[in-house]
C-alpha cells in the first residue's frame, strides 16, 4: 500500500514514511470519523429495532389484572441528627440496626438506628464525602469523595480509639469518588468515579483487580447485583447511560440510553433480573435485563424536580424514590402509578435505602439529617 | 479516561460496544414481565412495608428521637 522507497538511506526512509503515514492518517481521519458516525447510527437503529421486536408492551399493561396495593402507612420513627452539613450517602449494616452516613461536613458517622447512639465519628481529610458503605462483616466501613480516594476504616470496639487513624487507602481515581460498595466479602471493593471509570480493588493490598471503561462522562452511581445472580454490577452517570458490567472480564455487557439527563442513581431489583434508575430528567425508569429494554417509566406531569435516589421494597412491589423537591415518592413498580408521598425532609433527599430485612427505610438529606421510617401496624 | 480520548477514539469505542450489544440474546418483554409479577406476588405477603409489622415486633416502637409528622 505504501510507496516503495529505495534501500539507500534507511533512517531518512523511515522518517519519510512516518511523515507520509501521518499525513495520510490526517486525510483518513476525516473520512473515518464520518464513516464511524454512520456505522454507529445504523447499529443504534438496528439495536432499537431488535429490542422493539420482542413484544413492545410495557410492564403496567402486563400487570393490569394485579390487585392494587392498599394505602401505605409508613411513618418516620427516628430522626438522626449530628451532621453539620448535607448528608450525601448512607448504608445499612447487615445487622439491620446500624447505619453509616457521610456528609459534606467531612464526617463519617456510624449510628445505632434503634437508640440513636453515635457509635463512631470519623473526620475525613476533605469535605464532601460522597460515598460510604458498610462492610458485610460489620467490622469496617468504606468512604470516599473529593479526595479521589476510597478508604476502608476498621471499626474498633473500643470507643476511645481513634478509628480514622487506622484508615487505609484502597481505591485511587483521578476524580471524585461517587459511589463505593464491598462485594460479597470485606476483601474486595468496587468504586465508581467522576473520572468516568469504575474499578474493583483488593482491600488488603490496595491492588487494582479490574477496571471498567465505557462511560463517556462522570459516573454517579453503582450497584452490585444480588449475590445469587452472579458477578455483575450496574453504573449510571452524566452520559445518560446505564451500563451493566461483568466483574470478571471487565466487559460492558448491556447498555441503556433512555434517560434525558444525568442518571443519579441505579439500583438492582431484588430478583437480579432488572434494575431501576433515577435521573435529573425527573423520571425513574425500570429496565428488564432479559428483555434488554426499558419496561416502565415512573413520571408525572407534577413532578418536575430531579430524582436523586431509588430503592425497592423487599417484594419489589414498591419503588421509593427521593427527589430534589424534598419528597420521597412511593411508586407501584407493577402498575407504574404513584401510591403515596413521604414528607418531612427540609431539603433534597440524597439517598434512600431499605434495611436488610426490608422493615425500615432510611433517607438521607441535604437538611443534615437522616430519617428512619417504617410502617405502623394495620390489622 | 474518556475526556482524554479524541472524538474518533470515543466513536470507535461506541461502535465496538454497539456491535457486541446487537448480538445480545433477548427474550420477549411479556414473558419477562410475567416473571417479574410472579416474583413480586410471591414475596408480597412478607413485605413489611406493605403488610405492616405488629407493634410487639417493632424495635422502633415509641417516638424516640422526635418524630416529625407533616
Amino acid at each position: 500500500m505504501w510507496p516503495v522507497w529505495s534501500q539507500t538511506n534507511q533512517t531518512s526512509n523511515r522518517l519519510c514514511s512516518c511523515f507520509l503515514k501521518m499525513a495520510c492518517q490526517g486525510l483518513q481521519k476525516g473520512e473515518t470519523l464520518a464513516t464511524l458516525k454512520k456505522e454507529c447510527e445504523s447499529l443504534k437503529k438496528k439495536l432499537e429495532e431488535d429490542r422493539g421486536k420482542l413484544n413492545d408492551v410495557e410492564l403496567h399493561q402486563v400487570a393490569e389484572k394485579v390487585e392494587v396495593v392498599g394505602a401505605l402507612s409508613i411513618k418516620t420513627r427516628r430522626v438522626l441528627k449530628g451532621h453539620t452539613n448535607k448528608v450525601l450517602c448512607m448504608d445499612w449494616c447487615k445487622d439491620k440496626r446500624r447505619l453509616v452516613s457521610s456528609s459534606q461536613d467531612g464526617k463519617v458517622i456510624v449510628w445505632d438506628g434503634f437508640t440513636l447512639n453515635k457509635e463512631h465519628g470519623m473526620s475525613m481529610p476533605t469535605t464532601w464525602v460522597m460515598a460510604c458503605a458498610y462492610a458485610p462483616s460489620g467490622c469496617a466501613v468504606a468512604c470516599g469523595g473529593l479526595d479521589n480516594k476510597c478508604s476502608v476504616i476498621p471499626l474498633s470496639l473500643d470507643s476511645n480509639e481513634n478509628c480514622a487513624a487506622k484508615k487505609k487507602t484502597v481505591a485511587m481515581h483521578t476524580n471524585y469518588i461517587s459511589g463505593c460498595t464491598f462485594t460479597n466479602s470485606d476483601m474486595q471493593l468496587l468504586s465508581c468515579s467522576g473520572d468516568g471509570t469504575s474499578a474493583l480493588w483488593d482491600v488488603e493490598s490496595g491492588q487494582l483487580l479490574q477496571s471498567f471503561h465505557g462511560h463517556t462522562s462522570d459516573i454517579l452511581s453503582l450497584d452490585l447485583a444480588p449475590s445469587e445472580t452472579g458477578n455483575t454490577f450496574v453504573t449510571g452517570g452524566c452520559d445518560k447511560k446505564a451500563n451493566v458490567w461483568d466483574m470478571r472480564s471487565g466487559q460492558n455487557i448491556q447498555s441503556f440510553e433512555c434517560h434525558e439527563s444525568d442518571i443519579n442513581c441505579v439500583k438492582y431489583y431484588p430478583s437480579g433480573d432488572a434494575f431501576a434508575s433515577a435521573s435529573d430528567d425527573a423520571t425513574c425508569r425500570f429496565f428488564d435485563l432479559r428483555a434488554d429494554r426499558e419496561v416502565a417509566v415512573f413520571q408525572k406531569d407534577s413532578i418536575v424536580f430531579g430524582a436523586s435516589t431509588v430503592d425497592f421494597s423487599l417484594s419489589g412491589r414498591l419503588l421509593f424514590a427521593g427527589y430534589n423537591d424534598y419528597t420521597i415518592n412511593v411508586w407501584d413498580v407493577l402498575k407504574g402509578t404513584r401510591i403515596s408521598m413521604m414528607f418531612g425532609h427540609e431539603n433534597r433527599v440524597s439517598r434512600v435505602r431499605l434495611s436488610p430485612d426490608g422493615t425500615a427505610l432510611c433517607s438521607a438529606s441535604w437538611d443534615n439529617t437522616l430519617r428512619v421510617s417504617r410502617s405502623f401496624p394495620h390489622e | 479516561m474518556a475526556r482524554d480520548m479524541s472524538d474518533k477514539e470515543i466513536l470507535k469505542m461506541e461502535l465496538d460496544q454497539l456491535k457486541k450489544e446487537v448480538s445480545t440474546p433477548r427474550t420477549p418483554v411479556s414473558a419477562n414481565c410475567t416473571d417479574t409479577i410472579a416474583f413480586v406476588e410471591g414475596l408480597l405477603p412478607n413485605d413489611p412495608l406493605i403488610k405492616g409489622v405488629p407493634d410487639d415486633k417493632n424495635p422502633y416502637k415509641g417516638d424516640k428521637g422526635g418524630c416529625i409528622i407533616t
